[in-house]
């Protein structure tokens, strides 16, 4: 198996950098904008783009909740599922709603994302912003708004995003 | 483990702990998925699941069919006493009719021992058992078991009583069974008529003594005492009998520590367990109601959500 770096701790930091600005530039003070980051790999990027913008606008009440989207997937009974917590404390009625997800592959999971979040409320809008978006294998017609690195794959190789906090180290690598 | 490794639920005899705790770790999810404002989810659109109900039941059949349309499969419902059985279709006959309708799950509650084990063997279809006789109830010592670790946190040495007409309760016995196989130190206690003779030798302790067995636990499970499957007498009255082992407001009091009260349903108020006590805060019988859908939208999912071997 080879793997190549896609985004090193370095790259990794600017990019969560950007992304938060171009948040900001779209959502002001985030009065009316909440994050929701997809189980199980999406949270770990909500709750950093959270902190990140936390501790530039220095505000301390941005909201950020956790969404988990098995019992919403269009492949149960073709593989086996396990669901995760889902943490909403906040209702999503009239907001402008940022679902974050680490890779945008598919787009399959978007989709359940898109159904489960209705059990919350009816949104203003919603945003996608993604880590890593693996362009010309999407399954449903989903694009991101926000994007932190774009790369082209093939459907055997698989995107490996590592973080700090679980894997002791924020790098991006692909796998083929 | 992220898959149950029986295609039936059949009773807890035939699950692994694994399997158990699966079940309840999944159930945590469904719980909060009932507490939101929309309380629906689409895991199981395309299953078509059947309830037979042979024997009279309000909360398990309510309970089932609330879980079903929960996760949005299609139910049809079926009773005993409104059916062809009454022309004398035998069992497998009735269900694969039903089946030949294109179901694809069946929840049945039977009067016999062994009824669901017996359907399995015979039919396509993943077999869920809601009590079968005298011999296992498996969704309801799931969700007492869920029910203890809202309470207790980790069950592994806690103690659990089982007060009642053991002789002729399923819930007992599953009970025994998934609360073994969780670690938990089970005691039984009643009138010695209404306790099986072999109890023991499924490493169950016996207590006759109710003040005794309170002292001793962390749990007590008040059960009924089920007349209609009582064929002669088992102690002289109601009377006595409520004297004896009924759990009343001045007893639970009276004990050294706060105790876990629990009932399967449906109460006999001033027999095994008098108002005060049902109604009291320790006691979690409504709590137990509301983890009873939870725990069966759990193995509704992973049942549908097995490939058949």
């Amino acid at each position: 198996m080879s793997t190549k770096i896609i985004l090193d701790t370095r790259q990794f930091e600017i990019t969560i950098q950007r992304l938060c600005h171009q948040l900001i530039e779209q959502h002001n003070r985030f009065t009316d904008s909440v994050i929701i980051g997809l189980q199980p790999r999406g949270i770990y990027l909500a709750q950093r783009i959270q902190n990140e913008l936390q501790k530039i606008l220095k505000l301390k009440n941005i909201h950020c909740g956790d969404l988990d989207i098995t019992f919403y997937r269009d492949d149960f009974r073709k593989k086996e599922l396990i669901p995760n917590r889902t943490n909403i404390d906040f209702i999503i009625e009239d907001k402008n709603v940022i679902l974050v997800d680490d890779v945008l592959f598919t787009g399959r999971t978007i989709r359940a994302g898109l159904d489960a979040m209705q059990a919350f409320g009816r949104p203003k809008d919603v945003e996608l912003l993604v880590l890593v978006d693996r362009r010309f294998s999407r399954h449903v017609p989903i694009q991101a708004k926000y994007v932190g690195i774009t790369i082209d794959s093939i459907e055997s190789q698989n995107v490996k995003v590592e973080w700090k906090e679980t894997d002791g180290k924020d790098k991006i690598t692909l796998l083929s | 483990m992220s898959h149950l490794s029986v295609n039936h639920l059949l009773g807890i005899k035939q699950i692994t702990k694994q399997d158990i705790e699966l079940i309840l770790s999944t159930a945590q999810n469904f719980k909060e998925v009932i507490n939101r404002p929309i309380k629906k989810v689409p895991s199981l659109r395309d299953i078509t699941v059947a309830n037979l109900f042979f024997e009279n039941s309000t909360r398990t059949r309510l309970s089932f069919e609330l879980a079903q349309k929960r996760l949005s499969a299609d139910v049809i419902n079926f009773s005993a006493s409104n059916s062809s059985v009454k022309k004398g279709e035998t069992l497998v006959d009735t269900v694969n009719n039903i089946l030949a309708m294109k179901v694809d799950m069946v929840v049945m509650r039977h009067a016999s021992p062994g009824a669901a084990l017996f359907l399995a063997k015979r039919v396509k279809a993943k077999i869920i058992n809601a009590g079968d006789g005298a011999h296992e109830h498996p969704t309801q010592a799931l969700l007492d078991a869920f029910s203890m670790q809202e309470q207790l946190g980790d069950l592994k040495g806690k103690k659990v009583v089982i007060v009642g007409d053991i002789l002729h309760s399923r819930v007992a016995l599953s009970n025994i069974f998934c609360l073994q196989k969780l670690g938990v130190k089970v005691k039984v206690c009643g009138p010695l008529t209404l306790i099986p003779r072999y109890i023991t030798s499924l490493g169950v302790e016996v207590e006759p003594n109710l003040r005794k067995a309170l002292e001793w636990c962390d749990v007590a499970n008040m059960l009924r005492i089920q007349l209609e499957r009582q064929d002669i007498k088992y102690f002289p009255s109601l009377r006595e009998y409520s004297m004896l082992y009924g759990l009343d407001k001045p007893m639970l009091d009276s004990l050294p520590k706060k105790i876990v009260v629990m009932h399967p349903g449906p109460i006999n108020r001033g027999v095994e367990i008098t108002s005060d006590v049902a109604d009291s805060s320790q006691s979690i019988i409504l709590d137990q109601v509301e983890n009873g859908v939870a725990v069966r939208m759990a193995v509704l999912f992973l049942l549908a959500g097995r490939q058949n071997d």
